[in-house]
């Protein structure tokens, strides 16, 4: 007999108990599922984290300042200026492994249009931090380094200030707004980022040459950098060499000796998005280690209804070895039927479980993702669990005796 | 060079073990069937003729002794080569006919087909022959339970014919039909007869034992007579007799 002609038979025999063998399968559709939509809805979750974290930057590293202790009390980092201008120069020069490095000088301001007002973020600082947190422009275009060269009163502004300042939809490009009564003209709209994963939005920001940033809206340190320096490094895999050379740089350039603590702190967002996503893993084991059981049950369901259906048709199993079954197309008949129901099980479960991710997405607005290899996995494995279970059955069936076979009532 | 007989059974004995009891099914059995002969195997209940009949058929082994089916030694032949054997050279008739239920005539008929590995157009073909031979072209359709006692078995004949086999192997055919069906069956059973199938019959009723042109009794596992004779001819049903008449018994 071939594959065919068994699969055949095996469905013939499923469809004759189409109730008993919907019964048998509902474990496995649960667990596979269960499974298809978790992953669904945890996929888009860890999606959408890093969607979050590539928003911030891609291959991203910042060097914020020192702290200060006053009386016992730390200020926290950033409360010391310790970064200098040169140490930004060396960092952009000496270290190969830096694509770009920017200054970012924040200030909180009010910046008014003609007739509206709205207080902001403004960000001093050049050309490539466009580049570094992946920052295309929407409208117009971004300042150069010549407008940073020459301290010009260029401004690129992000969505939210456009549409607080011009309503939305507006073009400003070519507008002038006023930041500390210092007028700018908008030079370009950088496009929509949205919000970071703690509500905070990347789009409500002004952007300006950072020489200008230093005359015009806060300045006074000298040589020390008042913000944070952001370093991009060429790729994913050398951000934490980067950092760590970043690091030797600072603590030569900073004449740290070996034993004292840095006088800088340096974060890694690859490791801070790890962190976060560590959480989805731990949901993801949990939902494997659901999914392992309701399939164990699953299978041993099958296993039952297997061993019931052996003994139920005993005079057939009989019968087949009369007419010349080997031992062998009982075996394989009836591990083809454990195997069509777990697989048929499996493929259920896949579809009630797309569906009620999609019914999820759509009922709670939940990002979620479909994955191909999840899919295949699930059913593979539900045929496995098939084929583990039925085995046992079907072998018995096999070694009947045919003489007694056939006289069973 | 001469044609060696289809079945020859040589001192063939069985002991089965029940516990501590040894029970002896047959003691030392010989027996030579020549192709085409009709024999009925009678006999009391224990005499052996089950026994008999599971070993002619290849379903067991003997204790001791030597079975050739058409010349070649099958008493110590594995159980894959035996299903190969009963596939191709047996064909079985119950009693109970054992066909397989919500499963049509046809499908029934090319089941032994489909493990002698019969590609599904031929298969077709040989079953639907083998129900007509059968005087069941009609019913190909139909399922066991739409059809009464005696076309159940003729069905059942027919998944014995199938594979044109040498020998058909009938343990009780008539057993569980009334009499006029069993004269139907009988008549059938001479047919194939005449067309050079050997049939081996076991019943217990003399009644249908005379149809044979052989009859062997068995009693506490030995042969006791074995006589041959001219068989009383069994005269088929006239055509376009009434359904009422072929009501299945069981």
């Amino acid at each position: 007999m071939n594959w065919f002609q068994t699969l055949r038979v095996a469905l013939r025999a499923l469809l004759r108990n189409k109730m008993r063998s919907f019964l048998t399968t509902l474990g496995i559709v649960i667990g596979v599922s269960a499974v298809i939509a978790m992953v669904a809805i945890g996929d888009g979750a860890k999606a959408r984290v890093e969607a979050q974290f590539s928003a911030m930057g891609s291959n991203l590293l910042m060097v914020l300042p020192g702290t200060t202790t006053a009386g016992g009390a730390h200020g926290g980092f950033g409360s010391m200026p310790t970064l200098t201008w040169d140490d930004l120069k060396a960092i952009q020069t000496e270290i190969p492994t830096v694509r770009y490095a920017a200054p970012q000088l924040r200030a909180t301001v009010q910046v008014l249009s003609e007739d509206q007002n709205w207080t902001t973020t403004v960000i001093g600082t050049t050309p490539d931090y466009f580049d570094i947190r992946s920052w295309p422009i929407a409208a117009g275009s971004l300042f150069s380094s010549v407008d940073v060269d020459g301290a010009t009163k260029a401004a690129v502004l992000g969505q939210t200030v456009v549409d607080k300042l011009f309503g939305p939809n507006a073009d400003p490009v070519g507008q002038v707004i006023r930041v500390k009564n210092v007028p700018f003209t908008v030079v370009g709209v950088l496009t929509k980022k949205g919000q970071s994963q703690w509500g905070m939005d990347f789009d409500d920001c002004v952007i300006i040459p950072v020489s200008t940033f230093r005359q015009k809206v806060q300045g006074g340190l000298g040589n020390y950098l008042g913000g944070i320096i952001m370093v991009s490094a060429t790729g994913p895999s050398t951000v934490s060499r980067t950092e760590s050379l970043v690091r030797g740089l600072l603590r030569d350039r900073h004449r740290l000796q070996p034993g004292t603590d840095d006088d800088f702190s340096i974060r890694n967002l690859a490791e801070i998005a790890a962190a976060s996503q560590e959480g989805t893993r731990t949901l993801t084991t949990l939902l494997a280690a659901i999914a392992a059981v309701s399939l164990l049950v699953g299978g041993i369901g099958i296993m039952n209804i297997m061993l019931v259906s052996v003994t139920e048709r005993t005079r057939e199993i009989g019968l087949r070895m009369a007419v010349g079954a080997k031992p062998g197309d009982i075996r394989l008949q009836f591990l083809v039927e454990a195997l069509a129901l777990a697989v048929a099980g499996g493929l259920i479960g896949v579809g009630l479980g797309l569906g009620a991710a999609r019914w999820m997405a759509s009922s709670f607005g939940w990002q979620v993702l479909y994955r191909p290899d999840v899919i295949f996995i699930a059913v593979g494995f539900s045929g496995l669990v098939g084929v583990g279970f039925g085995f046992y059955p079907a072998h018995r069936a096999s070694r009947l005796d045919p003489i007694t076979a056939l006289r069973f009532e | 060079m001469e044609q060696p007989p289809l079945i020859r059974l040589e001192e063939v004995s069985k002991t089965y073990r029940m516990g501590d009891v040894e029970v002896h099914a047959l003691r030392g059995v010989t027996l030579t069937v020549a192709l085409g002969e009709f024999t009925a195997v009678m006999g009391a209940s224990g005499s052996g003729k089950s026994t008999l009949m599971n070993i002619l058929g290849c379903l067991d082994r003997p204790t001791a002794g030597r079975y050739l089916l058409e010349g070649q030694e099958v008493s110590h032949l594995g159980t894959e080569a035996l299903a190969g054997i009963r596939n191709r050279t047996i064909g079985f008739v119950f009693q109970s006919f054992n066909l397989l239920p919500r499963t049509s005539a046809l499908e029934n008929v090319e089941l032994p087909l489909l493990y002698a590995g019969v590609a599904a157009a031929e298969r077709h073909a040989r079953a639907s022959a083998s129900l007509a031979q059968v005087g069941l072209a009609d019913r190909a359709d139909h399922f066991p339970n739409q059809m009464s006692g005696g076309q159940q078995q003729r069905v059942a004949i027919a998944r014995a014919l199938v594979t044109r086999p040498r020998v058909i192997l009938a343990d009780e055919p008539t057993g569980n039909l009334d009499s006029r069906t069993s004269v139907e069956v009988m008549a059938l059973f001479q047919e194939l007869g005449r067309s050079g199938i050997t049939v081996v019959l076991v019943t217990h009723e003399p009644d249908i034992a005379q149809y044979a042109s052989r009859v062997v009794t068995m009693r506490d596992g030995r042969v006791r007579s074995d006589v041959r004779r001219e068989p009383r001819r069994a005269e088929p049903p006239p055509p376009g007799e009434p359904a009422a008449a072929e009501e299945a018994l069981p």
